[in-house]
């Protein structure tokens, strides 16, 4: 066939791993609403509401790097016990346009999310034009990070079991460790240095000064955003030159 | 190597995983693409890997492969093109129904939507489950399943088809369904198909190729394989008290325990006879493709073990 229509292709994506089974299965939707908002509504009571700003901000970086770590789980499953990916890979669809197409797709099974979200960020946070785009702009930055790391797991991963390992040990670091509902002078100083192994830190970090929720220095400002981006940059490489689509 | 369209070309093609295991020893091949290649063997004999190295899923670790005169090693998207697979032990997700599924690979194979839709509806038909096509998959019965994704495969515009284990699992009359399938597919498609069942191979298959421990052992039609084995009648006898004693050929034990006499033609007419006469249970027919992938497993299991060929 001549003229292959990548728009095509990525749509194919979006219908499987999001189009079908939210229409088949309707109960992932709540199940994918429920993660982020559970935490920020405990931070929310036990604060007394003094953090719900804060906890808003990190309910919307915990769902970019929640839909972005769904999609480990997601490949992996089709890879290995669909052998879906399989038929794929034989297919004239490329690895990048296969993993962008997945990708958007955890986008849109998020996407109640974004929009619930979106609507208590405008009533409950005041964010400036260029605080917005600093906030968006980290998201952006935590998914592309995420789904480099899920990319690069589901490669290497040859059972839903070993998966499934990944996610946790993956969700422990980008979303426990991190003080992403609360600023990072709520955790005591020495296991602060700990939350510094997650990039999720960094990201909340600037997030959270944007909006002014927490004061840092501008060369704290910098380095957080020299670590996020340098972070992210690093794991695509990583992604890029480790990933396994024609197995070796 | 010289270009050669039309056919299916491996060349010395090994593999060994990095756990050390060899699972592809020079593995020699030169067929027609058209019609359906049947390529049997034992569990872990190395089919599914080669289907894998010629879907371009795998690399090989040694040799060349070309198929219509695209390199499966070293130009994969060119092989994409024209090739679909049914890797083994793939399932319809349960998430979608026989449509959908089809309707998303053909976008991935660059299918509009509109064109994918079509398609998918009139693949359904040919296959003859036009009437599960919006069922959800997790309540069609496993022949449904198989055929659906035949069905997905089958709807794209690709020429050459691999099934690896199509059948495997399926009761026999969904078998013999999907049978018929093939069988009709065969005339406008190359189906390189992977089986254990031997009586599919020796229904379907134009060419048959044997591997057993990575070694591809005999390629060949029915016939030609058949030539392999020094007498082409079997006699099996069902009463182990009957006193026989073949002219020409050798008594064995075959797979079901009872005693085989492999011999000519003649001779089996003639100890058809005498076993009538007896009033002996028996059937005679031309060598299977059971027995003669038997003797040549086992004549390459006796020359690694160095024993003596009992056939």
């Amino acid at each position: 066939m001549k003229g292959r229509s990548i728009g095509s292709q990525l749509f194919a994506s979006v219908l499987i791993n999001a189009i079908y089974p939210m229409q088949n299965f309707p109960i992932m939707l709540v199940n994918s609403l429920l993660g982020p908002f559970a935490f920020l509504i405990v931070i929310n009571f036990v604060s007394h509401g003094a953090l719900l700003g804060v906890a808003i901000e990190g309910a919307f970086v915990m769902t970019m790097v929640s839909s972005g770590l769904a999609l480990q789980g997601d490949l992996a499953h089709l890879k290995n016990d669909m052998k879906f990916q399989d038929m794929i890979v034989s297919s004239p669809t490329s690895a990048f346009i296969y993993i962008f197409g997945m990708a958007a797709s955890e986008l849109l099974y998020f996407l109640p999310n974004f929009i619930l979200l979106s609507i208590l960020l405008i009533l409950f946070v005041p964010l400036t034009s260029l605080a917005a785009f600093t906030v968006v702009t980290v998201m952006v930055i935590m998914f592309i990070f995420s789904i480099s790391l899920s990319f690069l797991l589901s490669t290497i991963s040859v059972d839903v079991i070993q998966s499934w390992a990944f996610t946790g040990l993956v969700s422990t670091l980008l979303s426990t460790i991190p003080p992403v509902y609360y600023p990072i002078t709520y955790i005591p100083l020495p296991w602060q240095y700990i939350a510094y192994i997650s990039p999720t830190t960094y990201a909340a970090q600037i997030a959270q000064a944007a909006a002014g929720f927490i004061t840092i220095t501008p060369l704290n400002f910098a380095l957080d955003w020299i670590v996020l981006v340098g972070a992210s940059i690093a794991m695509v490489l990583i992604a890029i030159k480790k990933v396994r689509w024609r197995e070796p | 190597m010289q270009e050669q369209t039309g056919r299916l070309v491996c060349r010395d093609v090994g593999k060994v995983y990095s756990t050390g295991t060899v699972a592809l020893s020079k593995v020699n091949i030169d067929i027609p693409t058209k019609g359906i290649f049947a390529l049997i063997g034992r569990n872990g004999a190395g089919k599914t890997t080669l289907v894998r190295i010629l879907a371009t899923e795998l690399m090989s670790s040694s040799g060349t492969a070309l198929i219509n005169g695209a390199d499966v090693i070293k130009d994969p998207k060119k092989v994409r093109e024209f090739i679909a697979v049914v890797p083994q032990e793939s399932r319809l997700l349960m998430w979608t129904t026989p449509r959908q599924m089809i309707v998303a690979y053909l976008l991935y194979r660059g299918f509009s939507y509109v064109n994918a839709k079509n398609r998918a509806a009139e693949v359904l038909k040919t296959v003859n489950i036009g009437k599960y096509a919006d069922v959800q998959s997790q309540h069609l019965s496993g022949g449904t399943k198989r055929k659906a994704l035949i069905a997905t495969v089958l709807a794209s515009e690709a020429s050459m088809l691999f099934l690896d284990e199509p059948t495997t699992g399926l009761d026999p009359i969904s078998r013999a369904e999907l049978w018929n399938l093939l069988n009709k597919l065969k005339k406008d498609h190359f189906i390189f198909l992977t089986t254990h069942y031997l009586e599919e191979a020796e229904r379907l298959a134009d060419q048959i190729g044997i591997i057993e421990n990575g070694k591809l052992l005999n390629i060949g039609t029915l016939d030609e394989l058949r030539a392999h084995v020094k007498y082409d009648f079997s006699l099996t006898i069902f009463d182990n008290k009957a006193r026989i004693k073949p002219r020409a050929g050798r008594i064995v034990t075959g797979l079901d325990g009872n005693r085989q006499i492999l011999t000519t033609q003649k001779e089996a007419n003639r100890i058809a006879k005498e076993l009538i006469r007896k009033g002996t249970r028996f059937s005679t027919s031309p060598v299977s493709l059971e027995q003669i992938f038997y003797f040549i497993v086992k004549r390459s299991i006796n020359e690694e073990t160095e024993e003596k060929d009992e056939w």
